[in-house]
């Protein structure tokens, strides 16, 4: 199998400064750390090479030359090589602009490493948390996608994966054929941490830069500030929808049965 | 000045960042319930921690000695309980690598890497700073030796705890330190082998530490570790690898309480200002960061010695020494910055103190460590 798996370097901290004038985020003086999510999907990733050794991980950032951090990060978990997008000209780049980039930087890397069978991303960046720029960079690659993956194997006769992903109070498996792209939320297990061996290497792996020349055939208009449509006017936490009733009796014909019993009760039937 | 390579700091980096996430948390409910931190564990052996000076071709990480004093370092400065843990593991390992055959390289090196943890086995009732009196006898017998007696106050065994056992016994009397002592290496299985006290510690809470009896316990031939007589000798090259292991912990811990300290002394608002502000706790702070500093100088030279193969006794005992007589000097200061808050059980500083008082006392007091640097300086300068 042939996996890439898409990370990207955050802000560690909740107390996020945000430009007043540009309404993007301020980097400078805030430690950084591989987004939580991304580590999650780098795991999924380790957990079908456990079973699957002939797996390859690769996995790729798009940041200034600072995110190599990351990289080296999942190579010492997990990953088997790494790439780093990086140009002047990507700037900027609001998530429809960052994923066309990386949908690019895909068929780029992809010429190197082979056709990836599975694209893993996390859900979210827990900076900017759209939750947008996966699900993205699937409909750029014409790929199938699950979001909200917790954990994934593959299928039986080996075509694809199975994916179990989380709803709002249940869990449903989600088959899905490859060629396509997962992202994942926190499942119930933590991350492996890196290994000695793993660490030494990948403090001195050299990481390739997929940089301003490397898509010649790019549109130059798509990518950057000036090819980000988002204009963000303000940000909110909206407001949770509490209560609600759950009806689980002992069979679903009793909690059909309850559910009129409690609608007419309210006159709505 | 010393400075790491790019690995050193590497790894330096890859352990602080797992002992802050996964130590730091639990190592208050660690000591509070004298609970063996057995997750932990499992998990530096995943990481190779625990096969770290172990090579490669036995599964392990292949680190140098100041690799392992920096690993032991950070850990220390979350957990002393699980450095302690940490470092007679490592140990072992270093003896068994020194001294072992490659039957036992082979056998018991792989179960190391994986966490399986080596206890060394030297201390006796009567046998402390002494090691001439010791009583735990190995007969010889057809194809082997059977051993009896009771070793005291042993890191790493427990009820659960411990996988194999370094143990030093007499098979000459009339030798004693002189040839008459023999090291054996075996597994905690082998039968005759029992459990002991385990004991309730005022510090290192988190670290089992019980005794270990011997009653007629065969031991073929193949399971000496060295050569029959070598016995204290091994026990001293050990040492030398532990002194080193226990500065290790020493500076870490000792770094750890002046952070607790320094941290505290800028919060507290007394007189309107923070204490720090007061030119008295800034001498103590000093006096604090100075002594790290030096102690972390001399417990690296220590280490780098010994990586190069050179004879480090007095530079071990050294270390040990003075890193250990720092830490008490820093918890013992640091508290005293918290004041009434350092000695209740809700800041870290109160553990650290406990934790502290140890180190003077074990792998030799500083009282022997004194001896052995003074006999050390006294022939290097006459």
């Amino acid at each position: 199998m042939n996996i890439l798996v898409c990370v990207k370097q955050v802000p560690d901290t909740t107390e996020i400064k945000i430009d007043p004038v540009k309404h993007t985020l301020v980097r400078a003086g805030v430690p950084s750390i591989l987004n939580p999510f991304d580590g999650f999907a780098l795991e999924a990733a380790a957990r079908l090479k456990d079973k699957d050794p002939g797996t390859k991980i690769v996995v790729v950032t798009m940041g200034p030359p600072q995110a190599t951090a990351v990289l080296k990060e999942a190579l010492s978990i997990a990953a088997d090589k790494a790439y780093l997008v990086s140009g002047r000209t990507f700037g900027g780049s609001d998530t429809l602009a960052t994923s066309y980039i990386l949908s690019q930087a895909v068929r780029k890397m992809e010429e190197t490493e082979g056709k990836f069978d599975a694209i893993f991303c996390g859900k979210q960046a827990i900076d900017g948390d759209t939750a947008q720029v996966g699900p993205e960079l699937a409909e750029h690659l014409g790929l199938p996608q699950v979001t909200y993956g917790l954990t994934c194997e593959k299928n039986a006769d080996g075509s694809g994966l199975e994916v179990v992903q989380e709803g709002d109070g249940y869990n449903q498996v989600i088959g899905i054929q490859f060629p396509c792209l997962v992202t994942f939320t926190k499942p119930s297990f933590d991350p492996r941490f890196p290994t000695i061996k793993r660490k030494l290497a990948a403090n001195r792996a050299n990481i390739p830069v997929l940089g301003d020349d490397a898509f010649p055939d790019i549109d130059t208009s798509r990518i950057g500030l000036k090819g980000s449509p988002t204009h963000v006017k303000t940000t909110f936490t909206p407001e949770q929808k509490t209560g609600g009733v759950i009806i689980q009796e002992e069979s679903e014909e009793e909690s059909a049965k309850k559910l009129v019993a409690l609608l007419g009760e309210k006159k709505v039937v | 000045m010393f400075e790491f390579t790019e690995d050193q700091l590497a790894i330096q980096e890859m352990v602080r960042e797992f002992s802050e996430k996964e130590i730091r948390p639990i190592a208050q409910d660690t000591d509070k319930n004298g609970s063996f931190p057995e997750k932990t564990i499992k998990e530096l052996a995943e990481m190779g921690i625990m096969g770290l000076n172990i090579p490669e071709e036995y599964g392990g990480s292949g680190l140098d000695e100041i690799s392992k004093a920096i690993v032991i370092s950070e850990i220390s400065k979350c957990c002393v309980s699980t450095a302690e843990i940490v470092a007679v593991h490592l140990l072992t390992n270093d003896i068994i690598l020194r001294m072992g055959t490659e039957e036992q390289k082979q056998k018991w090196l792989p179960n190391a890497v994986e966490g399986k943890l080596g206890a060394f086995c030297l201390t006796e009732p009567n046998a402390g700073s002494d090691a001439g009196g010791l009583k735990t006898k190995a007969e010889k017998t057809e194809g082997g030796y059977i051993l009896n007696g009771s070793k005291l106050f042993i890191s790493n065994f427990g009820p659960e705890e411990g996988d194999h056992l370094i143990i030093i016994a007499l098979t000459d009397p009339e030798k004693k330190t002189h040839g008459g002592m023999t090291a054996f290496l075996i597994g905690r299985d082998t039968p005759g082998v029992q459990v002991g006290k385990t004991e309730d510690k005022m510090g290192l809470r988190g670290a089992v530490v019980s005794e270990v009896i011997l009653d007629n316990v065969y031991v073929p031939e193949a399971e000496v570790l060295g050569k029959p007589g070598d016995g204290f000798k091994i026990a001293m090259i050990g040492l030398d690898g532990g002194r080193i292991g226990i500065a290790a912990q020493a500076t870490g811990l000792a770094e750890a309480a002046l952070s607790e300290g320094v941290k505290y002394a800028n919060q507290r608002l007394q007189f309107g200002k923070p204490i720090s502000s007061n030119q008295g706790l800034q001498w103590y702070i000093a006096d604090m960061g100075t002594r790290i500093e030096a102690a972390k100088m001399l417990m690296l030279e220590a280490a780098d010695k010994r990586q190069k193969g050179e004879k480090v006794t007095k530079y071990a005992a050294m270390a040990k020494y003075f890193c250990s007589e720092t830490a008490g000097y820093v918890c013992d200061l640091s508290l005293q910055l918290h004041g009434g808050y350092g000695y209740m059980k809700d800041y870290p500083i109160e553990r650290m103190y406990r934790d502290a008082r140890i180190m003077r006392i074990y792998e030799g007091t500083s009282e022997i460590q004194k001896i052995v640097i003074s006999r050390e300086v006294i022939k290097e300068y006459t």
